[in-house]
């Protein structure tokens, strides 16, 4: 059966690269730009994982996982999460609110698909 | 004997008189002051008390009232061999406080009040004419007799001897500037008049004793056989005579000026102690018999003031009458001399250079010219004096006895005795008093005394017979119907009563002025300030007592250190030390670092003789606090000082610290607003990287890869561009241009970007205005507002208009678009670096734009505002006109 993997990123050459990459292996992959509403993407699609961007405009990153990890209890869904910053102190930002894998961009576009294998291998 | 050979004679005195003044002065230059400085001459020179009054006077008194005349000798003596010390004490305050005058004594004591001093200097001039008008009188007067009784130029021997006083007077007595100086020259001559007229008096009464009658026990048979004999003396009047005298050494204005002014060393006041009542003795022990052999010899009604004189003559003994002359010449011209320096001085200082003073313009009174004036004054002071008792004399000359005149003069000075002695010894007495009293007596002495004087001459008779407005109980003789039998006496008493009364009353009423209390007390304690050093003569203190003040004040660990060493320098190791005075006197030494010496001194003086504190300490301490309290004064600025720096050292950390934040913000944004177009680079290579991609899609992906590189590009030149503009390192090319080419530059510059998308509409016309300004920078501004409200705006049929409106100073360019605008809340932070409003990455800049245009207009000296309350989205730029020669105003 398909996976599904929810991209929530605002920046569209990214949605474009990382949908491509995954698609390739393929992933389902569906997409959401906001940040305000992202929740709502995430209850509709019920992803196997989610690949999430931290400058979100309207709702960050942070924001977003922190009600992920409060909702969605019971599946624990893996979340990579991908960040243009990179300082440190984000990640243990991310680490603290229960993110399952955090990179920077920007990737090597074979990185993040073993990443999100991985995630989806470890859920299994 | 001829008046000729008289007058050549006075005149090779008087030559005689400026030679030794002279030689004095010369002497006292090359600093030979030994003989000028003696004892002997400060003695001498207190002979002025015997006057012409006493040289004539003191025989005819004798003549007339018997023994009375000695109570003039007696006081002065019993002041001197008794009251020895309260001269002491007036001299050492006279010499401490440089006083130049008992004017200025008085006036120094009480608050150095100049009012005061005017009063006592009228006063001495009041008392003090008189008396040199008799001296003039006594003169003329021998001169007349010399001269066969013929009064022939009487009235011009008078103003030839005041003129030649004058002239001496002011030649020697205003040599020098400084009144508080001797007069060496003066005082040199009148130390050789005293003896020529203590010799002539002793001559005359040896001529008497021993030629005329036959020796001591003659004289006595003869005395006893006089109306002498019978003649008594109430003691009332002698007692008031013989203290009224005493008041008189010490008040008189010249007594003052020799027995202090002049006075060179205290410590001659000793040797004249008994050495001027003998001088005295000297010139009384002959009165007596010269008066009874004058009553004798001399035909009824012969004047007996000139018995010294006539004596001599009746018996054809010239060059003993000759003597006898220069005698009583030597003590009228004493007299004068030093008594019209003495007035002189109280003249110039205390009236007429205030008044001088007061009619120069202020500011300008201390220049040169002013000792100029003070010579001028002084000898303009000396001439007036003279002339005053010249005046007096012609005017009253030869109509009262010489001897009533002097006690006259003696009672009007006498009014200072009260505040003199008050101010020396009691501390309540204040300045007021002391006016009131001296006041009050000198009126009494004034009405009572003085005015009679002139009875007859310049009042009528009939004043002093039924009184003014002929009420009986105030005719001057009979003030309150005193007692007319001796009317000298109980005027005296009446004046030196309500004086005493006054000065006392109201000195207890009033309350003294600081300087007041602070002179009192240099005064009354003159003696103790300039003698006894401070030092301990040893200890009933406990050293527990010291330790536990000490611990006080230096601090526990300090004082018992201080204590250890003592002990153990003692050899007491372990115990507290002895309070030795060299011990408490280090103690002392350290406690006045801590709070000064006086208080220091005060408070160790508390524990170990128990001493009282005095005024003195007290005033000290006062001293010391002020000092400490300026000294704290001092630190409190320099702390509020050191606080406002420490404001300023916070503001600028926390500034920094701001900075900091924003710097390190900036940094995470720009490496987010970098990695964002590397992140679509490196992805969209890698998949190029795959073999099997549709041409298509290659195409596509490379568009993404060169559309994210020149993003890239754009802000890395915008930062760059930012950077510098920030910096101020912005270098303009200004020129005078038209607005309306600017605008068509930008426009044709985006129309790449608004080609189909944006429509502009602009009105020419009203963009012909001139500007001089950067052209490249102000498009820049442009072109951003443009390709902004491309990018932006979201009406379906985008449309910007570009307004222009000027004033006399500034242009407004509007840029305003048919979006929805801004929302109010993110108004004010769209001129901040990387303030991206909208919702899509997609715009393609990193939302350095308008902060660029900010600082852009900042530079060109305009600004960029929003334009709230229109549609759409709407800016302003507003700029300075070309011709308010306005450079670029390159500030913020």
């Amino acid at each position: 059966m398909t996976k599904t993997v929810l991209l929530i990123e605002d920046e569209p050459n990214i949605i474009v690269a990382i949908s491509f990459i995954l698609q390739r292996a393929g992933w389902r992959v569906q997409t959401h730009s906001d940040g305000a509403n992202a929740m709502e993407a995430v209850a509709r699609e019920r992803p196997d994982v989610i690949v999430l961007d931290v400058m979100l405009p309207g709702r960050s990153g942070f924001d977003i996982l922190a009600d992920i990890r409060a909702q969605d209890t019971e599946h624990d869904v893996p979340v990579l999460m991908l960040t243009a910053k990179g300082q440190t102190k984000d990640r243990a930002r991310a680490e603290a609110l229960g993110v399952t894998q955090f990179m920077t961009k920007p990737f090597a576009n074979q990185a993040v698909l073993e990443a999100v294998e991985a995630l989806v291998g470890q859920k299994a | 004997m001829s008046l000729n050979s008289l007058i050549a004679v006075s005149l090779a005195y008087v030559a005689l008189l400026f030679v030794v003044a002279f030689a004095a002065e010369r002497a006292a230059a090359r600093g030979q002051l030994r003989v000028l400085r003696s004892p002997l001459v400060y003695t001498l020179s207190l002979s002025i008390y015997c006057t012409a009054w006493t040289f004539y006077g003191a025989v005819g008194s004798a003549a007339r009232s018997g023994l009375e005349f000695i109570t003039i000798y007696l006081g002065p003596t019993l002041v001197f061999v008794g009251w020895w010390w309260l001269l002491r004490k007036i001299v050492r305050v006279g010499k401490s406080q440089r006083v130049t005058s008992i004017a200025d004594l008085i006036s120094a004591r009480y608050g150095k009040s100049n009012g005061l001093a005017v009063l006592v200097t009228v006063l001495a001039v009041v008392g003090t004419t008189p008396y040199i008008s008799l001296q003039l009188q006594s003169v003329t007067l021998s001169f007349t007799v010399f001269a066969d009784g013929a009064n022939r130029d009487a009235e011009a021997i008078g103003l030839y001897v005041a003129v030649g006083l004058a002239l001496f007077t002011i030649i020697f007595g205003t040599r020098s500037l400084d009144a508080n100086e001797r007069h060496d020259g003066i005082v040199s001559a009148i130390a050789v008049e005293a003896v020529v007229k203590l010799a002539a008096l002793l001559a005359v009464g040896g001529f008497v004793v021993w030629g005329v009658a036959s020796g001591p026990q003659d004289i006595l048979e003869r005395v006893a056989a006089s109306p002498m004999a019978d003649w008594t003396s109430s003691s009332g009047r002698w007692v008031g005579l013989t203290m009224l005298s005493a008041a008189a050494i010490i008040c008189l204005p010249r007594m003052f000026q020799v027995m202090v002014v002049e006075a060179s060393d205290e410590r001659h006041l000793a040797i004249a102690s008994w050495a001027f009542p003998l001088y005295l003795l000297g010139m009384s022990i002959f009165v007596v018999p010269i008066a009874v052999v004058g009553l004798e010899i001399l035909p009824e009604g012969s004047n007996p003031d000139l018995f010294v004189l006539t004596i001599p003559l009746a018996l054809g003994e010239d060059t003993l009458a000759m003597l006898a002359f220069l005698g009583g010449f030597s003590s009228a011209t004493s007299m004068v001399i030093v008594a019209s320096v003495a007035l002189a001085t109280m003249l110039s200082n205390h009236i007429v250079m205030p008044l001088w003073l007061a009619t120069k313009a202020e500011g300008a009174t201390v220049s040169g010219d002013v000792r100029y004036v003070v010579l001028v004054a002084r000898r303009a002071s000396i001439a007036a004096v003279l002339g005053m008792g010249y005046i007096y004399y012609r005017l009253n000359g030869g109509n009262e006895a010489l001897a009533s005149i002097g006690l006259i003069a003696f009672a009007g000075l006498a009014q200072v005795l009260p505040a003199l002695l008050g101010g020396l010894f009691w501390r309540g007495a204040t300045r007021i008093g002391a006016a009131a009293g001296i006041s009050i007596g000198f009126a009494i002495w004034g009405y009572t005394m003085l005015l009679p004087v002139f009875q007859g001459t310049l009042l009528p008779v009939a004043l002093f017979a039924e009184g003014p407005f002929e009420i009986a109980w105030l005719r001057p003789e009979g003030l309150f119907g005193i007692n007319e039998t001796d009317p000298l006496l109980s005027t005296l008493i009446l004046s030196i009563g309500a004086n005493t009364i006054a000065f006392c009353a109201l000195s207890l009423l009033s309350f003294p002025t600081p300087l007041e209390r602070w002179q009192g007390a240099q005064f009354i304690n003159v003696f103790d300030r300039s003698t006894a050093p401070r030092g301990w003569k040893g200890g009933t203190a406990g050293a527990e007592e010291l330790l536990i003040m000490a611990q006080r004040i230096l601090g526990t660990e300090q004082a018992q250190s201080l204590f250890q060493t003592e002990a153990s320098a003692q050899g007491k190791s372990g115990y507290l030390p002895d309070p030795t005075p060299d011990f408490i006197e280090t103690l002392e030494r350290e406690l006045s670092g801590s709070v000064g010496t006086a208080t220091s001194h005060a408070m160790v003086g508390q524990l170990t003789d128990g001493a009282t504190v005095s005024v003195d300490d007290l005033l000290a301490v006062a001293d010391e606090a002020a000092q400490i309290m300026e000294y704290s004064a001092r630190l409190e600025t320099q702390s509020e000082e050191l606080t406002r720096t420490a404001r300023k050292l916070r503001e600028a950390n926390t500034k920094l610290t701001e900075l900091s934040i924003q710097k390190d913000a900036f940094l995470s944004q720009v490496s987010h607003e970098l990695r964002t177009p590397m992140t679509s680079i490196r992805a969209f290579s890698e998949i190029l990287m795959i073999d099997d991609l549709a041409s298509e899609e290659r195409q596509n992906y490379s568009g993404i890869i060169r559309d994210e590189s020149q993003r890239l590009t754009r802000l890395l030149d915008d930062l760059l561009d930012l950077s510098v503009l920030e910096n101020g390192q912005v270098v303009l090319n200004e020129a005078t241009l038209s607005l309306h080419e600017v605008l068509e530059r930008a426009v044709n510059a985006s129309s790449s970007l608004t080609k189909g998308k944006l429509t502009i509409i602009r009105d020419p016309d009203r963009e012909d205005v001139s500007l001089h300004t950067d052209a490249d920078r102000l498009s820049q501004v442009f072109i951003n507002l443009i390709t902004n409200a491309c990018k932006y705006c979201d009406a379906e049929a985008p449309e910007l208009a570009i307004k222009v409106r000027r004033t006399k100073t500034r242009v407004t360019v509007d840029f305003i678009d048919n979006g929805g605008g801004i929302p109010a809340r993110s108004r004010g932070v769209i001129f901040e670096k990387f303030a991206r409003l909208t919702d899509h990455a997609s715009a393609g800049s990193a939302g350095l734009g308008l902060a660029i245009c900010r600082e852009v207009m900042g530079r060109l000296g305009g600004n960029i505002d929003y334009l709230p309350g229109q549609k759409g989205a709407a800016f302003r730029v507003t700029l300075p006109r070309a011709q308010a020669n306005a450079p670029s105003v390159a500030a913020q």
